[in-house]
């Protein structure tokens, strides 16, 4: 099946620290899968082995059968692979329209073309402001990313992800920085995306994580502590003992 | 999915509309080349340095290319400008005066070595490629001085024989074949950066210039992308560089040296960087203001050059046409 990614005893290791130790993971087409853990857990390290950023020490990933460990991060793209960062990574200077654009552009693979004006590829600027409609965006489209405010920008965040059309979409910390009274909205788009998007929400929020999440993974050290639904990760001790810490409100 | 907008939205169509239509032209792209044409009839004792003006502007848009729009920094782009110079200099004198497949001829050998150079060094960025960039032109800056029995060394290629163009239009001692000839080839140039800059893969060079870890992360092949520009951009500055050869009949070690890769900076940061006339503005102003200065003061002309740079860092950040878009649209998006 396409939309189903697996890790297989996934390592990675900066020097003597181990980031990542021996992770076993699976998400079926259509999930939506939680990563959570404390601070340092190796979350954003994962999301980077996985799209192909960093390579790993050891271990495999398999994208719908396919052995894709060794495929540089645009030729995972071009399997349905995405992500959005936790850290927006946009382009600034550039408008939401312009960035949504590009991304279209990319996946319809006429990024190449050198000779014909980007404006006469209609279709891909009527379907990237369809997109931000959808997204509720279409008003700023034409603003350029500096002018947003930091909520909107990670909705563009997403927008370009989705441009992409993925399988499988990978949220690092979508709600990172957004006022706690714009967190509903971006809840709501993740709800409404397509239902056969796998999604893999990194996150910190725990309200949209358990509003969002219909399975949870718990990384704690670089190594998966425990992983289920929702109300069994919730009525976990051990879970309880990593969070009690810092987040007593599990 | 929808998600239901603030409020009902307008007709996006005008928007949109405006939107893909930017790679049209503007009846305002017209103004360099009738300045080209007024300035051929009102000076026409000054057409020599009219047609370097013009060739510089070739040299001027092929680093627009790769710095403005795809966000690679050089200081070694005379490279390819030597390497286009020398090419069309060393078949004029050696028996092949043709001066458009001399041109031809410097794209191609430009382009190649561009290729070659950008396939290894673009593995870089920062200040790292910027010392790449230094490295390769001054490897060739050498190789031309140590081949001098080919090359002329420091003296310089001597005993350039260009043929008409065309066959017919000789290149006369007032320059006026020179300016014509530089003029268009410019203007095909011109057109070449204009129509890649608006196609879409000029806009992914710009998304790579924003930001390169989102354009790996849409799936973009970024590192061929900056390669197939380094060429392009290289074989442009080879014309550029054929064309100062073949108007001037002579190509000395000045083409390849650091220098000429430094002031090209200075005359497209004057302009205005990745706006595609910034080369209009910033070579005619450096060159002139350059041979004014030099006729009134040969010894510290520049001193005033410097100062003017100064003074643009300060107060003018963006170059003229930063000033100009400042002026008319205080926080519009860049295109």
């Amino acid at each position: 099946m396409t939309g189903t990614i697996e890790t297989i005893k996934l390592c990675k290791n900066f020097g003597g620290l181990v980031v990542a130790d021996a992770i076993d993971f699976r998400m079926e087409q259509g999930a939506r899968h939680a990563l959570i853990g404390p601070n340092g857990a190796g979350k954003t390290t994962f999301v980077n082995l996985v799209t192909g950023v960093v390579p790993p020490t050891s271990g495999g990933i398999v994208l719908g059968g396919e052995d894709i460990t060794t495929l540089s991060q645009s030729q995972r793209v071009k399997r349905g692979l995405v992500r959005t960062f936790q850290i927006n990574a946009l382009f600034r200077r550039l408008s939401v329209l312009e960035n949504v654009t590009l991304a279209i552009a990319e996946r319809e693979g006429i990024a190449g073309n050198f000779i014909r004006p980007a404006g006469r590829h209609r279709a891909v600027i009527e379907e990237a402001y369809q997109l931000l409609e959808q997204l509720g965006l279409a008003e700023e489209a034409l603003k350029s990313v500096t002018d947003l405010a930091y909520g909107r920008q990670r909705m563009t965040e997403i927008a370009v992800a989705l441009g992409l059309k993925p399988k499988i979409l990978l949220l690092d910390e979508p709600a990172a920085g957004v006022p706690t009274g714009d967190v509903h909205t971006i809840i709501e788009v993740i709800e409404r995306l397509p239902s056969d998007i796998a999604v893999l929400l990194i996150e910190h929020d725990m309200d949209l994580v358990f509003r969002v999440a219909r399975h949870i993974t718990v990384l704690v050290r670089g190594r998966v502590l425990i992983e289920g639904p929702p109300d069994r990760i919730a009525r976990d001790p051990k879970v309880r003992e990593v969070y009690l810490g810092d987040r007593g409100r599990l | 999915m929808m998600i239901s907008p603030d409020h009902p939205s307008a007709d996006p169509k005008p928007m949109l509309d405006s939107f893909a239509r930017r790679h049209r032209l503007d009846p305002r792209e017209a103004l360099p080349w009738l300045v080209a044409i007024a300035a051929y009839f009102a000076f026409p004792d000054y057409l020599a340095l009219q047609a370097q003006i013009l060739a510089t502007i070739v040299f001027a848009l092929s680093v627009d290319l790769l710095l403005g729009y795809a966000g690679i920094v050089t200081l070694g782009h005379a490279a390819f400008f030597g390497v286009g110079a020398y090419t069309a200099g060393l078949l004029a004198a050696n028996g092949w005066g043709e001066p458009l497949s001399g041109l031809l001829a410097g794209a191609l050998a430009a382009g190649v070595v561009g290729f070659v150079a950008g396939a290894i060094i673009l593995r870089t960025s920062g200040l790292t490629l910027l010392m790449q960039t230094l490295v390769v032109a001054a490897m060739l800056y050498e190789l031309a001085n140590k081949a001098g029995r080919i090359t002329g060394g420091a003296d310089g290629l001597q005993g350039m024989q260009v043929w008409p163009v065309f066959g017919t239009f000789r290149f006369d001692m007032f320059g006026k074949t020179a300016f014509l000839y530089c003029l268009a080839v410019l203007l095909i140039c011109w057109l070449v950066v204009r129509t890649v800059v608006h196609s879409a893969f000029g806009r992914s060079l710009t998304g790579i210039r924003e930001n390169v870890l989102r354009m790996h992360a849409i799936g973009a092949p970024v590192d061929r992308r900056k390669v197939l520009v380094y060429t392009l951009s290289a074989a442009l500055a080879g014309v550029a560089g054929a064309l100062i050869a073949q108007t001037t009949q002579f190509v000395g070690l000045g083409t390849l040296s650091l220098e000429r890769s430094g002031t090209i900076l200075i005359m497209l940061i004057i302009g205005g960087v990745g706006q595609l006339y910034g080369s209009f503005i910033g070579v005619p102003l450096y060159m002139i203001a350059q041979d004014r200065f030099a006729s009134v003061d040969p010894v510290y002309w520049y001193f005033w050059i410097g100062l003017f740079m100064v003074v643009l860092v300060l107060f003018a950040r963006g170059g003229v046409l930063g000033v100009v878009r400042r002026l008319r649209q205080p926080d519009g998006p860049q295109k």
